[in-house]
């Protein structure tokens, strides 16, 4: 295992001991991403001279005896959908390729009081658009446990960085399944918050009622520490809830007793891989063995996720990337006429072919007198989902889910096929449509050897409870503890 | 065959707030630095999202108070959404299904004209609306094609959108709502509603009502003329659209329905509208609710907490001021229309003064010329309500003359230099130095009128004959000889006398 693999609470003893300097991490995660990346394609830009000062105002701290903040020296990768002041931030758009984000967001400012270290901005789909990290203008990313596979999407970036050991920690953002899908492919853990628990301030909105960021790392510690740092609420955004953050690390090797926990019948429904719903099912055994109970459930409206998801997410796209139309900054075409030739030629030229669906989708669905038959109707059927997890959560605390149909697929096996690819999302879109907090945690390995998630669902701010969960199954089962094959 | 005018308007109103209605930047009129009053959220930039400002929130309330509107417990925000680089997110935050406030009215004073008296009436306001201003587009006007430009500092102003009842009849009548509008929301200081500065905005919609001799009633299609940029050019663009209109009819014979509606420009140098592309012929707004926004609970705390906070509305000051004082409808008319501090100082004045028609004839003659000639606004001017209050009791309390009083007013606007606030010290001192206190020494009074009557006696037997007029030349003598003497007392007295002749 490489420095940046150890385990987060091993990584915090070593700094806090001063047998690991915050130099030394960096640097290890700086010459792990020289060695690996080439192959991975995990990082869009790092910026090594930045990151080591950063690291090294940190040190000194620690030499002075001042106090640190909660994560005291570990590096942090960001999903390039988030603005780092002074640094380009692409949403792996051509569209965005020079633009210098002229403030940091919410969680970089929570991550600079947190003392960690900010290293480098990973690759993800265009915009957020995607599943499997092929949508980015730049560069694929591969799967570190099978390099002829993707990582997942749209946080493919930060979940391989985490998973090929380049960084111990990174942040994603969760529209639609974007940080627990790839977390499942590779064996990381990933956390979705409750809507409103983190700000979106500074988060590049891809559908504003869907997206929320949160932690990738290869404990669910590390999952824990991270989500305290960034959580909490902010006055710049409107949908911040406020409300107080638990220390989840504190509470984390306590288990949960008399556990209930939902099977929904519709989650095991024909399309599910037979190796992924045969690890759900032993993930559930341990937690029976552990002393929970297991009670089915109904999730009736969870077969119109899917459906009533791409109404929703494009609706928003279509309206949130309306600002990129090359007047102000981003792209702007080099030749055009007149105005509307502008708009069109810089849009044309700066959207991925992903990117222009999803926004054609979505000015369809709000168009007038298709408005209420989409967009409204789907609206309603949101509340639905919604109104389902509700009365579910009357009977059990927690919900258990596999994260995707199937183990990774292989690079290019989907980008033809956009429905199949939107489908990769079926058990985590409905998450987002409800607002509600999802974890996904190792959960074994396939007969090829990929990685095998199991997703927990809990009612809204029910964050400690999902991640003491997740807890107690890797306590058991220590498939965190494996590592990607990479050489090394 | 006779037509009616059919006339509704659309007023933007920039609220008067420190700052943006979803941000913090500035919201000052500053056009010679551009785009300097701009962050992230006003700048529109990726990652950015918008807060409402509670102020502007609440000086919308109050201005749908004044006009009369129901306000909504629940209120939301939506995207409108079309691009043009003046809008920097390509949607502006505005309200659609769900306006914050809806269904009003505003109050029209009776007007007086040559043509007779114009009763008062009562414009419906269909509903008033909080929404984000955009910025400026400077266009080259030098015809060698440079760039245009885009001034930000003014994206995310809040205005308020005011959509009238197609309750208006006639151009003039569209002025006198628009000034009326004008008075209401500067009263209530929500607005400075200055129109070069574009805090107020209009837009009219215009069509006729041609009623043919044979008893057929013909609309005209309707025409929205837009940005009109003065309450004048507002008058003179409608009048033109009247005109206009008949003329397109009796040539073309199109009515309502048989062409979209027009969107035209006001060209104030010829004095004609022309037509423009209009940017919604072909667009789609796609409102759809800003799912950055939460939306607004309004409860009736914080409504009785706003109406608390109300001043009186103008209406109801012209009211309490015709009653307190016996003033006409014109005049308090005058004193209100000028304005909130305006009719402060004249209440002051009134009140300290003792006679309400004293201070009014005071206040709407004397003082508003010397503000007009000095070019100052009534908290500029610098003799004080209290001091002219205290100099026109001297009248009530027959201490001086009106002309006197006129004397000493001059008297003490002269003394003034800049920013230099009178005092009524002076006044007494420039009575004393010009010897202007009215004369109560009836002896002095007596003794002249005597002299008066013996050198006149062809006069006084004129006045004897029943000549009541003959009086005013003795008066005048009198008053010549006995400086600072009451005109009316000596006029009594003279008529006593000559009758104990």
């Amino acid at each position: 295992m490489s420095t940046p693999g150890l385990p987060i609470s091993e990584l915090l003893s070593l700094l806090h001991s001063g047998r690991l300097t915050a130099v030394d991490l960096t640097q290890a995660c700086l010459d792990r991403i020289a060695a690996q990346d080439g192959r991975v394609g995990a990082f869009l830009s790092v910026d090594p001279q930045v990151s080591l000062e950063q690291a090294r105002q940190i040190d000194q701290r620690r030499g002075r005896g001042e106090p640190l903040g909660l994560l005291a020296g570990l590096p942090v990768a960001i999903k390039d959908v988030i603005c780092q002041k002074g640094t380009v931030t692409t949403c792996a758009s051509r569209m965005l390729e020079k633009f210098v984000a002229p403030y940091d967001a919410h969680v970089i400012e929570r991550l600079r009081k947190a003392d960690a270290v900010l290293l480098g901005k990973t690759n993800m789909d265009e915009f957020a658009m995607g599943s499997s990290t092929e949508n980015s203008a730049y560069k694929v990313t591969r799967n570190p446990w099978d390099l002829g596979r993707t990582p997942g999407g749209s946080s493919g970036g930060s979940a391989a960085a985490v998973a090929a050991q380049m960084v111990p920690l990174s942040l994603g953002s969760d529209t639609g399944g974007s940080i627990r899908q790839p977390a499942g492919l590779c064996s990381v853990v990933g956390l979705k918050p409750t809507y409103g628990r983190v700000s979106r301030y500074g988060l590049i909105a891809y559908a504003s009622s869907l997206d929320q960021i949160g932690p990738f790392a290869q404990d669910v510690r590390g999952a824990a520490l991270l989500l305290e740092a960034i959580a909490g609420h902010d006055m710049r955004d409107s949908t911040s809830v406020p409300r107080d953050v638990p220390r989840y690390t504190e509470t984390l090797e306590t288990p949960l007793q008399g556990l209930r926990i939902g099977v929904a019948r519709e989650h095991f429904a024909p399309g599910l891989d037979p190796e992924v719903e045969r690890s759900v099912r032993e993930s559930l055994k341990v937690y029976e063995r552990l002393g929970a109970t297991l009670h089915e459930i109904s999730l009736p409206h969870q077969k119109y996720a899917v459906a009533v998801y791409y109404l929703v997410a494009p609706s928003e796209a279509s309206s949130n990337l309306a600002r990129y139309d090359g007047v102000h900054y981003g792209h702007r075409a080099a030749q055009f006429e007149s105005m509307v030739e502008m708009y069109s030629a810089s849009r044309g030229e700066g959207f991925g072919a992903e990117v222009k669906r999803r926004i054609m989708l979505g000015t369809y669905a709000l168009s007038a007198g298709y408005y209420d038959a989409y967009y409204l109707k789907a609206l309603k059927v949101r509340r639905l989902i919604r109104n389902d997890f509700d009365a579910a959560f009357q009977q059990v605390d927690l919900i258990a889910t596999p994260v995707n149909p199937t183990p990774a697929f292989k690079i290019g096996e989907l980008v033809n096929d956009p429905l199949a690819m939107y489908l990769s999302d079926i058990y985590t879109i409905s998450a987002n449509l409800a607002g509600i907090p999802g974890i996904s945690v190792q959960a074994g390995f396939s007969s090829g050897g990929l990685p095998l998630g199991l997703q927990l669902l809990a009612a809204p701010f029910e964050e400690e409870r999902l991640l003491r969960a997740a807890r107690m199954l890797e306590r058991e089962t220590e498939w965190h503890l494996r590592r990607a094959p990479l050489v090394g | 065959m006779h037509t009616t005018t059919i006339i509704g308007l659309e007023v933007h109103v920039q609220l008067q707030t420190k700052t943006k209605v979803f941000c913090g930047c500035s919201t000052a009129f500053n056009p010679s630095n551009p785009n300097v009053q701009t962050c992230p959220v006003c700048l529109g930039l990726p990652g950015s999202l918008p807060v409402l400002n509670g102020e502007a929130f609440r000086l919308a309330v109050k201005t749908a108070m004044a006009l009369n509107c129901e306000i909504s417990p629940y209120t939301k925000w939506d995207r409108k959404q079309y691009y043009y680089p003046d809008l920097p997110k390509g949607y502006q935050i505005s309200q659609y299904d769900l306006p914050f406030s809806e269904d009003g009215f505003v109050e029209l004073e009776p007007q007086e004209t040559p043509e007779g008296t114009v009763p008062g009436r009562r414009v419906g306001i269909i509903r008033a609306h909080l929404e984000e201003d955009a910025g400026k587009n400077t266009h080259d006007e030098t015809g060698r094609g440079l760039d245009s430009q885009v001034d930000l500092n003014r994206a995310g102003t809040p205005l308020v959108e005011i959509v009238s009842q197609p309750d208006l009849r006639s151009p003039a009548e569209a002025r006198q709502y628009l000034e009326e509008l004008r008075l209401l929301l500067t009263y209530l200081e929500v607005s400075d509603c200055n129109m070069q500065e574009g805090s107020l905005r209009c837009d009219a919609n215009v069509n006729l009502h041609i009623h043919t001799d044979d008893g057929h009633k013909i609309a005209t299609p309707i025409v929205e003329v837009k940005n009109l940029n003065s309450f004048r050019n507002v008058e003179l663009a409608l009048e033109y659209e009247e005109k206009r209109q008949l003329e397109q009819w009796q040539k073309t014979g199109q009515k309502i329905g048989d062409v979209p509606k027009e969107t035209r420009g006001f060209d104030a140098t010829r004095g004609v509208t022309f037509p423009q592309r209009g940017k919604e012929e072909a667009s789609d707004y796609r409102y759809f609710p800003d799912p950055d926004l939460t939306p607004v609970l309004v409860s009736e705390a914080y409504l009785d907490a706003v109406r608390q906070s109300l001043c009186e509305f103008p209406a109801d000051r012209r009211k309490r001021l015709a009653a307190a004082w016996q003033l006409s409808g014109y005049d308090v008319g005058v004193i209100v229309g000028q304005g909130r501090e305006f009719a402060e100082y004249f209440e002051e004045v009134a009140q300290l003064g003792q006679d309400g028609k004293q201070a009014c004839n005071w206040v709407t003659q004397d003082v508003l010329r010397e503000m007009n000639e000095r070019g100052q606004t009534i908290r500029e001017f610098p003799l004080r309500g209290a001091v002219l209050g205290n100099l026109l009791n001297r009248i009530t309390q027959k201490q001086i003359t009106i002309k006197s009083a006129r004397e000493v007013f001059a008297a003490l606007l002269s003394e003034t230099h800049a920013g230099q606030v009178l005092s009524a010290q002076h006044i007494d001192q420039i009575i004393a130095e010009k010897g202007l206190a009215l004369v109560t020494d009836t002896g002095a009074i007596d003794a002249a009128i005597a002299e008066v009557l013996a050198k006149n006696p062809k006069i006084v037997a004129d006045f004897q004959g029943g000549k009541q007029g003959a009086i005013g030349p003795l008066v005048g003598q009198v008053m010549k000889a006995v400086k600072g003497a009451d005109p009316a007392a000596v006029r009594n007295l003279l008529a006593e006398k000559i009758g104990q002749l």
